[in-house]
């Protein structure tokens, strides 16, 4: 298993958002976490990428690392696991190029980084055309994509996204998915979490149902799309 | 008009103290969202370790038997002050406020006054109540263009503040740091997700305001050699004025209002007696924020995602 999630505990205050939470991803693949709002979604992503501490007792690993001995540019920088963040949170006083530059601060390979940059304006050409513009002032659909960009630039091995789907028009999603399949084809592995649950089963290979902060299902994502609950619950019936 | 163009050239002079230290404050606020009342005090101990380091110099060469250049000690001790005084930033950043990240701003605010109160105080402990001279470097001299009384020491003291923002505008806008501390400035919780080591950032941060109060510092005392440990007190209170005025975090903001505060004080004093100088300058820099509540370069909003 290429990451691994054992037991995981988040609390804010006395809010318990994640109560034992345990999964795994394998590497290539393309996973997904379902659930409503506020079931815990976007908090395993933040444990995993160490925007948050998890309780005594949670595990994660990477690629047989315990990932918790890492700072959170570390987990970045050195074990290659990126996150595009809920809201996609550009520095909009930044330019494209830029937010795409800051996303290697850490990265010395300097071939490699002209390499992916170039990777980057293929995938999103109208990144390329707006490069020198300022990030704040691009539209939804665009920020998604330099959102994707810049996690590209940073960590490959791993990216988590929180919900890519968020805002755009149903044509804009699948350009975005498309993307995502290609990043993925070429090895990154992939762990979305998504409230739009129709979408991210048709695009994942395996799927998680999270509620309340408990994983309560789990299958290939093509039996959970036929599952009598989650056609109930997620997929509006 | 000589008279008018005689005060304009004091205060530029005037108004590049109050700039540089006022760099270090919208740095710190603009980047780390942080008020760092310590920065007045960081400027007066920029001041001392000047003293020291030219001092040194001075009783080095007399002892090797060489005569150096008053300018070539005057530039080492610039450069080498602001280096150590760049390390003591770092420190206080390390020791009083990085163990409060995450804390409420108050707690933070006053760690910042504590810290100041000890420079003060550590300072008077280490080196007694005397005022202390600072050492003659250069010769003054003095032209008169047109009737304009322009000394040496003011020309370099404007021209080494001039030099020390343009390479700060250029740090922050050509280097990868700097890029790295404009996102802090934006969006501080997601730096980490770029790979970016903010406690790195951080210290660079604080490193940078302190160099260039300790620059003023010295400056200030090749142009009123006489230091006391709380000179850096109304030092440090004005240059938060003109960091706020500035508006939050802007460079281009702490700069301009820094030389708009000199500029004020100076042609207050030009009309009225001195003694009423602050009353009435800071009296027009209040009505200034009121019809600019977020300074000259601010933006209305700041509210900000925070997790």
């Amino acid at each position: 298993m290429q990451l691994s999630v054992e037991n995981l505990h988040v609390s804010y205050g006395n809010i318990r958002a994640l109560q034992g939470v345990s999964f795994e991803v394998d590497e290539g693949e393309i996973v997904c976490i379902i659930g409503a709002n506020g079931a815990g979604k976007s908090t395993t992503l933040r444990a995993i990428s160490r925007m948050v501490d998890p309780e005594p007792g949670s595990r994660i690993t990477f690629q047989g690392e315990n990932l918790l001995d890492s700072p959170p540019d570390r987990v970045v920088s050195r074990l290659g696991i990126s996150h595009v963040p809920e809201g996609r949170r550009l520095f909009g006083n930044l330019t494209v190029l830029e937010n795409l530059k800051l996303a290697t601060f850490a990265r010395k390979d300097r071939d490699a980084i002209a390499r992916d940059l170039e990777r980057v304006f293929a995938i999103f050409p109208r990144l390329a055309e707006r490069k020198e513009q300022k990030s704040g002032t691009m539209s939804g659909g665009e920020q998604q994509m330099l959102a994707i960009g810049r996690a590209f630039m940073s960590g490959r091995k791993v990216m988590l996204l929180d919900e890519p789907s968020m805002g755009l028009a149903p044509l804009l999603m699948r350009t975005v998915f498309d993307s995502l399949r290609e990043i993925n084809q070429e090895g990154t592995t992939i762990l979305l979490v998504e409230q739009n649950a129709r979408m991210a089963l048709q695009f994942s290979q395996r799927g998680y149902v999270l509620e309340h902060g408990h994983l309560v299902l789990q299958g290939p994502s093509r039996d959970l799309l036929d599952d009598p609950e989650v056609k109930k619950t997620y997929l509006g019936g | 008009m000589v008279f008018f163009l005689q005060n304009v050239v004091n205060a530029l002079q005037w108004g590049s103290f109050y700039a540089l230290i006022a760099l270090g404050y919208s740095m710190v606020y603009g980047i780390l969202m942080l008020f760092n009342f310590a920065h007045g005090d960081i400027f007066m101990v920029g001041a001392y370790i000047g003293f020291g380091v030219a001092t040194g110099l001075l009783a080095l060469s007399s002892a090797a038997g060489v005569a150096l250049p008053g300018w070539f000690v005057l530039v080492l001790t610039i450069l080498l002050s602001m280096v150590l005084t760049a390390l003591v930033g770092v420190t206080v950043e390390r020791v009083g406020y990085r163990p409060l990240r995450g804390a409420p701003r108050a707690s933070a605010a006053i760690t910042g006054l504590m810290i100041g109160i000890i420079l003060e105080t550590g300072n008077l402990a280490l080196l007694g109540a005397r005022r202390i001279s600072f050492p003659s470097l250069i010769e003054t001299a003095t032209y008169n263009v047109g009737g304009v009384y322009v000394t040496n020491k003011k020309i370099m003291i404007v021209v080494v503040s001039v030099l020390l923002m343009i390479a700060l505008h250029q740090f922050i806008h050509r280097t990868r740091w700097g890029m790295a501390m404009r996102a802090m400035a934006f969006d501080y919780v997601v730096v980490p997700l770029m790979g970016v080591p903010i406690n790195t950032i951080a210290a660079m941060t604080f490193a940078i305001g302190s160099a260039l109060a300790a620059a003023a510092g010295i400056l200030f005392g090749v142009a009123y050699p006489v230091l006391d440990p709380y000179m850096g007190i109304v030092f440090g209170w004005k240059a938060f004025v003109a960091a706020i005025l500035g508006g939050r975090g802007s460079i281009l903001g702490a700069t301009l209002a820094g030389f708009l505060l000199g500029f004020i004080e100076i042609f207050v004093a030009m009309v009225f007696p001195s003694t009423l100088r602050d009353l009435i300058a800071y009296s027009i820099i209040l009505v200034i924020l009121t019809f600019r509540p977020h300074g000259f370069f601010g933006e209305p909003h700041s509210a900000r995602l925070r997790l």
